[in-house]
């Protein structure tokens, strides 16, 4: 049976999290892509079991610490020799020593914005609306439960038989997700 | 032998002490966190206090008001003391910052457990801190409004600032620290936000806590992300927080003031920045964990380990006292030598004395374990250290300045009510500012803490 289009997915409720790192696994092994899981903590092999084995996080870091240390580099050199230049004692006008604190300040700082930003971003942030939230007790994903979600636009997706498999793997209980708030 | 080891704390030698009393789940840690912002009445204490540190805090703003209409001359400041209590401050509050970073990014590096219920609290102590300490060397500037100066930007001035200048430097290290204390303080918060956010019971408190969440749903691939920058932030804090106090001691270390110019400065100041930073998580946490009963979460456990480390630092600041006066008379140099002999007997001689008293001596009472598991002495030697740290930061910038190569420009700093004002008024900020923060946002890290559930349940199965 084919989704209706108001349907955003089928969710799982789970006890703990050995029980939902399971389901995960079990739902990738099943052949379904378009799957979610909700934990109220970072639960170690989750993302794994869903096939989620690179973030870009570290490398978007690595670029912003580069920006901000070459870029900072580079306006020192800029200003005090080419556009600003005062001869402070007969010291070298590109006096590079001084010029590390605020290269080694500002390339900590590129790294940290670029991997708080980068992680926003990748993870769709800030998003106030989704249809997860209209998922029955998703209030207790930021609590105590765990949740396993299988996308309607999963190609194997059927309302029948996904709903079969999920109650096959042991949940509290089974619910629809509706793309829309009832009301 | 077994009358020997028999007492009331045979326990507490014998086994090691709880990072988490048991009985806990995920729920009810997540709602004893929570209801202390959603709907545990208001403590009397903490009414006091924010009464109290209101009052302080409008001093802070009149004092700011009428030196900024009257210029720096209503303090004690004169040549050649020009700095006085402002870097005095400044030092002071920054290296209260560092033991806060310490505790979230250094030691969740070293995967130390204990800290993970106190590493919010000690991230808002940074970030508070810190931005107290910030003000301290606008409110010095003289024109303050003119502060931007210090930061590169193409101005009609075609004026530059000057980069081998480490009051250059100091606003970069500043302005990095304070930025990457709040980017790493509020991304532990974002999931216990959205705690906040699904358990409020208010329509108005759903929005707040909802909007500031930015929609995080604990999907596992954010989670991924999510422990990545955060581990990367602790990594980037880490080596920060020691640049930053090097920076500060550079401030000194580069003039060529005797008593100043030194290369222990860096590494004799970020172990002194921890030592009172420490002293000052001790401050904080027992009383935080007193009025709002988390006495589960905050145990003798991280009082015992904030005490040890506070013990380490403060040996390493006793080296430094000892190497400072070792190495002024084996420099052969007249002016080091006197500015020694000066600081041990000249008119600034009590503040010496008692800067070895509390710094150096009455610490070595940590190495008993019976001190270190009584509250209430830790309490007041933390007290003992924070004031001792303030005077240490005073008796360098003060005792070095008064009295430098030329006697004729000698002279005396007295501190005037606007000095007590701004110190007192700084104070009193900081703990608005704690108190607020204590009110409407969660002083533990709730899903952290139900990590250390899971791992108590691993580790009993």
């Amino acid at each position: 049976m084919k989704p209706a289009p108001t349907m955003y997915g089928l969710i799982a409720e789970f006890e703990d999290e050995a029980a939902l790192v399971d389901a995960a696994r079990r739902a990738r092994d099943d052949g379904y892509r378009n799957v979610d899981a909700y934990a109220p903590f970072s639960v170690e092999g989750l993302s794994d079991a869903l096939g989620f084995r690179k973030d870009k996080v570290a490398l978007i870091a690595l670029l912003g610490g580069i920006f901000g240390g070459v870029g900072i580099y580079v306006l020192q050199w800029y200003t005090a020799v080419i556009d600003y230049p005062i001869n402070a004692g007969g010291r070298p006008l590109h006096s590079w020593p001084a010029f590390i604190p605020a290269a080694f300040e500002t390339t900590v700082l590129g790294a940290a914005l670029a991997a708080f930003f980068g992680m926003l971003i990748l993870n769709g942030l800030p998003r106030l609306n989704h249809p997860i939230f209209n998922a029955p007790d998703f209030d207790l994903a930021s609590r105590n439960r765990f949740f396993l979600c299988i996308e309607a636009v999963d190609p194997r997706f059927d309302v029948g038989r996904t709903r079969q498999f999920l109650e096959g793997l042991a949940p509290l209980k089974v619910g629809e997700v509706p793309r829309e708030m009832p009301s | 032998m077994s009358s020997i080891a028999a007492g009331p704390d045979k326990a507490l030698r014998e086994s090691t002490l709880p990072v988490l009393k048991g009985g806990y789940s995920y729920a009810t840690i997540s709602d004893k966190i929570s209801d202390i912002v959603l709907t545990r009445p208001t403590h009397w204490g903490w009414v006091v206090g924010f009464t109290l540190t209101s009052a302080l805090t409008i001093l802070l703003l009149v004092a700011m008001s009428y030196l900024f209409y009257k210029g720096v001359g209503i303090w004690g400041v004169n040549i050649p003391i020009a700095w006085a209590y402002a870097l005095t401050n400044f030092v002071w509050w920054v290296g209260i910052g560092h033991a806060g970073t310490f505790i979230s990014a250094f030691l969740l590096l070293l995967r130390q457990k204990w800290r993970t219920s106190i590493n919010r609290f000690a991230e808002a102590m940074t970030i508070f801190a810190v931005a107290m300490a910030g003000l301290m060397p606008i409110l010095h500037l003289g024109r303050p409004w003119f502060f931007y100066w210090l930061i590169p930007y193409p101005d009609i001035m075609n004026v530059w600032p000057q980069w081998r200048s480490p009051l250059v430097w100091d606003i970069f290290a500043i302005g990095t620290y304070i930025m990457v204390s709040i980017l790493f303080w509020y991304m532990g918060l974002i999931p216990d936000l959205a705690t906040l956010r699904d358990r409020a019971e208010s329509r108005f408190k759903q929005i707040v806590y909802g909007i500031v969440a930015l929609g995080w749903r604990g999907e596992a691939r954010q989670w991924r992300r999510f422990d990545t920058a955060y581990l990367l932030m602790a990594g980037l804090a880490t080596p920060l927080v020691i640049s930053v106090h090097s920076v500060v001691s550079l401030d000194f270390s580069i003039g060529n003031t005797p008593g100043w110019h030194s290369t222990i400065f860096p590494p004799y100041f970020v172990a002194g920045a921890l030592f009172s930073g420490f002293a000052m998580a001790l401050t904080i946490s027992i009383p935080l964990r007193a009025v709002f009963g988390l006495k589960d979460f905050i145990t003798l456990r991280h009082l015992d380990n904030i005490a040890k480390i506070m013990l380490v630092c403060g040996l390493i600041v006793a080296y430094s006292y000892a190497m400072e006066v070792f190495m002024a008379f084996y420099s052969g140099d007249q002016f080091e030598k006197y500015m020694v002999l000066n600081r041990m007997r000249g008119p600034y001689a009590p503040i010496y004395w008692i800067v070895l008293l509390f710094n150096v001596v009455l610490p070595q009472s940590l190495w008993f374990r019976r001190v270190r598991l009584s509250v209430i002495t830790l309490f007041v030697l933390s007290i003992v250290v924070n004031i001792g740290m303030w005077l240490e930061r005073f008796m360098i910038i003060v005792t070095s300045l008064h009295r430098d190569f030329l006697p004729s420009s000698w002279d005396m700093f007295y501190p005037t009510f606007w000095d007590w004002a701004i110190l007192a008024g700084s104070l009193g900020a900081f703990g608005w500012l704690f108190l607020m923060f204590v009110r409407f946002l969660p002083a533990i890290s709730i899903s952290e803490m139900r990590k250390l559930v899971l791992e108590k349940k691993e580790g009993e199965a």
